[in-house]
C-alpha cells in the first residue's frame, strides 16, 4: 500500500534525521559551555579568538554552565555528549568527577608547564582541586555597599551584615547556606578555625540558623548573580553579597556609590572539566584546547577584562592594565594581598557531605 | 447527551458498528452478504482496514508524541521508585545485610565487611563507588566522603597479601603466569597469536576448565578482572598484572579446603601453588574491621549499615515519603523532624496561590473580555492588540519589569510617595514575597484568560439582554440570570489554562517571590539541577501530576468538562 509506505519512510527518515544531526558534529568545530555576561566575553578575548586564529578550529560558545552538571548527566544517560569543554565551579567539578562525568586530568602530562618553569601541579598548588579540575580563576563572593547610605562609619567588617541598628536597611544575601552559615557562625563569635566543627553539629547549624534569624526580615534572598548589583544600584539595599567581579563592574565600570567590603569573602575556584564519553579525536582537540587556555599568559590575559584572579601562581606578576578603562588590576583582584587579609576557601569536603542535609533544613528555615 | 446502546431504537442513522450489532441480535441465523460469508464477519473485516488506515495516518504523530513526550515522561515518572544503584555496587554485600539484624546496635559480622572490601575495590575501578556514595548521602550526611575515602583506600587493603605471595615467589608478580595458571589452553593460545595492533578484537577470558572448582574464589574475581580489564579499560590482558584483590581471594581459598584437592592437581603452576599453600598459614592476615576503621570510624556505627540496608532494595517508596516530609527509619515510615519539613507546605502553598491567581484574572479578564466582546469590531481589534503585545514580550522581560515597579525604591512606591499616600519611612513591600508573585503572575497570565472569555462572548447574542430588559429585568438581574450563564464555559476554560500553567511555573516566583513566594516547582527544578536527588524530584513531580489529576477530575464532577469551550 503506499500510502502507508509513505507513512512509514516518513517515520524512519524523522528518527534518522535525529541521529544524523547529532553524528554531524564537525570535525573542525568545538562547543565550548561557559558562563555567559562578561565572563564569557573575557574568555572569548583571552583564550577563544588566539585560539581560533591559531588553529582554525571554530569554537561555538553555549551559555549553559549554571545547568551543567544536571545536562551532562542527561546527555551521558542519552549517550551522546555535545559538549567539548566545560567551565564549571569546583564543587560541581567535584560531583562531575564523582559521578564518572568527567574526565581524569594528569595535570603535570596534559597542561603546560609554568613560565617561570615551574611544573603545572606546582604552579595550581592547592587550587588542583579532586581529579578532573582543571583551574582557572580564583574567585570570590564578597559584600558590597552604598557608599552613600552607611553614614560616616563604612563598614569593615563582615558582622556588619548582622548589625541592623548601626546600617538600618535591608541586605542581599545568595538564597543558600554556603557562605551565609560561615558568617553567621563567625559573627556568633565561634573561632574561625572552628568553625567547620560547629557546623557539623545539629546545634552548630541551629546556633547559625538563629544568627540569621535575626535580620531574617531584612534580607532579600537572591539567586542570580545579577540581581545584587541591581538591588544596590537601585538602592534597594544598602549592603548585599555577590561576586567580586559584578561588584567591580558596577563600581568601576558603571560608576555607582558602591564600596567592596572585602572582609571575610570567601574563595571559590573556576575551571575546566572534560566530558567523559568523547570520541578520541574530540578528547585531543579539548586537551590541546586546555592546554593553551590555561597557559601562563592566557591566564594572565582574562585578568585584563575581568576582575577574577589568575589560577596560577606564575600569571599573578603578569597581571596588567584593563583592557578598556586602563586602570591597574592587581589591586581589584580578590587574591591581592591587601583585599586577602581574612579570607574563607569554599570548603569542598565539608560542603560535599553536608550540602544536601543543611540545604533542607536552610529551605525550611526560609519557608517558615 | 443521549446514550446511543441499540440502533434499532435510536433515532440518528445506523452505523456500521449497529450493522454488527443487528446482525447479531438476528436470532434466525446468521444474516449473509454477497460473497457468502456472514454479514458479521465481512463487517467487522472492512472496519478493521479502515481503523488501520486511520491508525496509520496518525502514526507519524503517535510515534512522535511517544518517543519525545510520553516516554520520557514515564522515565522521569520511573525513577520516583527506582533504586538499583545500591543493589548494582554492592552486589555481594546487600544480600548478606539483609541476614544482619538493624536492630542489634552492633555493625556486622567481619564477612559483610570482607564481602564490602570486593564490592568497593569492583565499585572503585568502575568509579561506581562515588555514585553510590552520593546516592546514600541523600539519606544519610556523609556517606559522600566515606564512600569517596573508601574507594581511594581500599586499594592497599589486599596489598598486604599481594606482597606476602609475591615475596614467596616471584612467580606471582607476573600477569603471564597467571594467564597461563587461569585461563583455558586454547584461550592462551589465541591470545598468543593475536596481534594488538590489528583490527580484530582481543580474545575474551576464558576459565580453564577444572580451575574453578579447584580454586572457586580466585576464579570469580579473576574473571570479574579479565572482563574489566578487556571490555572496560580495553587493554591488552597479557600486559596487565593482576589486582591485589585477585591475591586476597587466592588466599582465601589456599586456606580454606581448595588446599586439600591441590594434592590431585597437575595443571601449570601446580608447584607454586602447592609452595603457597604449604606457606599460607603464616601469612600476615588482614582484618577487614580494623582496616575499614582505619578509614573511617564511621563504619563501625550501625546507623551506616541501617542506610545501606534500607535502602538496598531495588525500588523503594523512600523519595516518596520524602517527598512528603516523612522518612524511612528501621521502625517504618516516620515524620521528619520539624527543621526539615518544607514539602508539604509547598504543596499547599503552591494550590492556594495557584488558585488565588485563578481567581485574580477571573476578575480583571472578566471585564476586559466583555468590552472586547461588545465594541464594534475595528476597536475590539486594536484593543486585543493591548491584550496580545505582553502576550509576545519575553516571560524574562516582563517579569525583571515587575521589578523595577514593585520594588521599595521603585515606580509604585514612588508614585505612593510622592502623592503623599505612604510615607516614605515605610513604603509598601509588593516584592519578594506573595504579592509580589501573585501580581506578576496574574498579568503573565491574564491573555489565557482573557482570549477563551472573549470568545465564547462573542458568541452570545446581544439581543438576549435587550431582551432581558425589555421584559423588565434591571441591568443587573440581565447579566447575572442571562448573560454570565453563557459566558460561563469561557471561565471554565480560562480558569483551567490558568491553573495549569500556575502550578507548575518557577521563573516568575524564583525572580519576584522571595521566600515566601516561591512554588513546589522551584525545589523540583532545584533537586533537578543543583543537589541532582533526580528521584525526589520525580517524586515531587509525580505528585504535583496526581494533585492536577485529581483537581481536573473534581472539577469535571463538579462543573462537568463538556460545560468548557475555547471558542464559538
Amino acid at each position: 500500500m503506499k500510502l502507508t509506505k509513505t507513512l512509514l519512510a516518513t517515520s524512519a527518515l524523522t528518527i534518522a534525521a535525529g541521529m544524523v544531526h547529532a553524528d554531524a558534529h564537525m570535525a573542525d568545530e568545538m562547543t565550548i559551555v561557559s558562563w555567559g555576561g562578561a565572563y564569557s566575553n573575557s574568555q572569548q578575548k583571552a583564550y577563544h579568538d588566539p585560539y581560533m586564529e591559531k588553529t582554525g578550529v571554530k569554537i561555538i560558545n553555549d551559555e549553559s554552565s549554571a545547568e551543567a552538571v544536571s545536562k551532562l548527566r542527561a546527555m551521558k544517560e542519552a549517550g551522546n555528549v555535545t559538549w567539548d569543554v566545560v567551565d564549571v565551579v569546583a564543587s560541581d567539578a567535584l560531583r562531575l568527577c564523582d559521578e564518572g562525568l568527567a574526565m581524569e586530568i594528569d595535570p603535570d602530562e596534559m597542561l603546560a608547564e609554568g613560565d617561570d618553569g615551574s611544573s603545572a601541579s606546582d604552579d595550581f598548588g592547592d587550587l588542583l582541586v579532586g581529579d578532573c579540575f582543571i583551574p582557572q580563576i580564583v574567585y570570590s563572593t564578597t559584600v558590597g555597599y552604598r557608599t552613600d547610605l552607611v553614614g560616616d562609619t563604612p563598614p569593615t567588617d563582615i558582622c556588619a551584615i548582622f548589625d541592623t541598628e548601626t546600617y538600618p536597611g535591608k541586605r542581599a544575601l545568595e538564597k543558600r547556606p554556603i557562605g551565609n552559615m560561615e558568617w553567621a557562625l563567625l559573627c556568633d563569635g565561634v573561632d574561625k578555625e572552628e568553625i567547620y566543627d560547629v557546623l557539623e553539629t545539629e546545634e552548630g547549624q541551629q546556633q547559625a540558623l538563629d544568627k540569621l534569624a535575626t535580620i531574617k526580615d531584612d534580607v532579600i534572598w537572591w539567586s542570580a548573580g545579577a540581581d545584587t548589583p541591581q538591588l544596590l544600584a537601585d538602592g534597594e539595599v544598602i549592603m548585599g553579597s555577590t561576586y567580586n567581579g559584578r561588584l567591580f563592574s558596577l563600581i568601576e565600570e558603571q560608576d555607582q556609590p558602591v564600596a567592596m567590603m572585602w572582609d571575610a569573602q570567601v574563595f571559590d575556584l573556576d575551571g575546566w572539566i572534560i566530558p567523559t564519553g568523547l570520541s578520541e579525536e574530540r578528547q585531543a582537540r579539548a586537551l590541546d584546547y586546555v592546554r593553551f587556555a590555561t597557559d601562563t599568559q592566557r591566564l594572565a590575559d582574562q585578568a585584563k577584562y575581568i576582575s577574577y584572579g589568575p589560577a596560577r601562581k606564575s600569571s599573578a606578576p603578569l597581571v596588567g592594565k584593563h583592557a578598556e578603562l586602563g586602570i591597574e588590576m592587581a589591586p581589584h583582584m580578590p587574591t591581592d594581598p591587601e583585599n586577602a587579609k581574612n579570607t574563607f576557601l569554599y570548603n569542598y569536603e565539608f560542603w560535599a557531605d553536608y550540602r544536601d542535609d543543611i540545604d533542607a533544613k536552610f529551605q525550611a528555615w526560609l519557608a517558615q | 447527551m443521549t446514550d446511543v446502546t441499540d440502533a434499532t431504537t435510536a433515532k440518528s442513522a445506523p452505523t456500521p458498528d449497529d450493522g454488527i450489532r443487528i446482525a447479531d441480535a438476528e436470532a434466525s441465523g446468521p444474516v449473509l452478504a454477497a460473497d457468502g460469508t456472514p454479514l458479521k464477519r465481512s463487517l467487522s473485516r472492512a472496519l478493521r482496514m479502515q481503523k488501520l488506515r486511520a491508525l496509520a495516518l496518525i502514526a507519524p504523530l503517535l510515534i512522535f508524541v511517544l518517543i519525545t513526550f510520553i516516554a520520557p515522561i514515564a522515565d522521569m515518572l520511573f525513577r520516583s521508585v527506582e533504586n538499583d544503584v545500591v543493589a548494582e555496587t554492592l552486589p555481594r554485600t546487600t544480600p548478606m545485610l539483609a541476614e544482619w539484624d538493624a536492630d542489634s546496635g552492633t555493625p556486622p559480622d567481619p564477612a559483610v565487611f570482607k564481602a564490602l572490601y570486593q564490592d568497593i575495590f569492583f565499585a572503585a575501578e568502575r568509579k561506581q563507588h562515588t555514585v553510590l556514595g552520593g546516592r546514600l548521602n541523600y539519606e544519610m550526611t556523609g556517606m559522600s566522603s566515606l564512600f569517596r575515602k573508601s574507594g581511594r583506600k581500599v586499594e592497599d587493603m589486599g596489598e598486604v597479601y599481594q606482597d606476602q605471595f609475591e615475596d614467596l615467589n616471584e612467580f606471582w608478580e607476573e600477569g603471564e603466569n597467571w594467564n597461563a595458571l587461569m585461563g583455558s589452553d586454547e584461550w592462551n593460545a589465541e591470545m598468543a597469536a593475536w596481534d594488538p595492533k590489528g583490527d580484530a578484537r582481543q580474545p575474551r577470558f576464558e576459565l580453564r576448565d577444572g580451575i574453578e572448582e579447584l580454586l572457586p574464589q580466585t576464579s570469580e574475581t579473576f574473571s570479574a578482572y579479565a572482563k574489566f580489564i578487556q571490555t572496560v579499560d580495553e587493554d591488552n590482558l597479557a600486559k596487565e598484572d593482576p589486582w591485589a584483590i585477585v591475591y586476597s581471594a587466592l588466599y582465601d581459598d589456599l586456606t580454606g579446603p581448595a588446599a586439600a584437592r591441590l594434592n590431585d592437581y597437575s595443571g601449570p603452576a601446580a608447584e607454586e601453588l602447592r609452595a603457597a599453600a604449604a606457606a599460607v598459614d603464616t601469612f600476615e592476615t588482614v582484618d577487614y574491621v580494623a582496616a575499614f576503621q582505619d578509614i573511617d570510624k564511621d563504619w563501625t556505627d550501625p546507623e551506616v549499615w541501617q542506610t545501606i540496608k534500607t535502602y538496598s532494595p531495588r525500588f523503594t517508596n523512600g523519595y516518596f515519603l520524602n517527598a512528603i516530609d516523612m522518612q524511612k527509619s528501621p521502625d517504618g515510615p516516620e515524620m521528619r523532624p520539624e527543621n526539615q519539613q518544607i514539602y508539604i507546605k509547598l504543596f499547599w502553598r503552591t494550590l492556594v496561590m495557584s488558585l488565588t491567581i485563578t481567581a485574580s484574572c477571573i476578575l480583571l479578564g472578566y471585564p476586559v473580555a466583555w468590552i472586547l466582546a461588545n465594541l464594534p469590531a475595528r476597536t475590539a481589534n486594536l484593543l486585543m492588540i493591548l491584550v496580545l503585545l505582553p502576550f509576545w514580550t519575553s516571560l524574562l522581560v516582563r517579569t525583571s519589569a515587575w521589578k523595577v515597579m514593585l520594588q521599595q525604591q521603585g515606580v509604585i512606591n514612588d508614585t505612593l510617595v510622592w502623592l503623599g499616600l505612604v510615607d516614605t519611612m515605610d513604603r509598601l513591600v509588593l516584592i519578594n514575597n506573595q504579592t509580589g508573585t501573585i501580581i506578576a503572575m496574574t498579568h503573565i497570565l491574564l491573555p489565557f484568560m482573557i482570549l477563551p472569555l472573549y470568545s465564547v462572548m462573542q458568541t452570545i447574542p446581544p439581543s438576549y439582554l435587550r431582551a432581558a430588559k425589555s421584559l423588565g429585568a434591571t441591568n443587573w438581574t440581565a447579566f447575572w440570570r442571562v448573560y454570565f450563564p453563557q459566558s460561563v464555559p469561557g471561565i471554565g476554560a480560562g480558569s483551567i489554562l490558568v491553573f495549569i500553567l500556575a502550578i507548575g511555573y518557577y521563573i516568575t516566583p524564583e525572580i519576584v517571590g522571595g521566600t515566601s513566594g516561591i512554588f513546589i516547582s522551584n525545589r523540583i527544578a532545584y533537586h533537578i539541577s543543583q543537589s541532582l536527588n533526580w528521584g525526589l524530584a520525580a517524586a515531587l513531580g509525580t505528585i504535583l501530576l496526581a494533585a492536577v489529576l485529581l483537581l481536573y477530575y473534581a472539577y469535571d464532577k463538579i462543573v462537568g468538562i463538556d460545560n468548557v469551550k475555547l471558542g464559538g
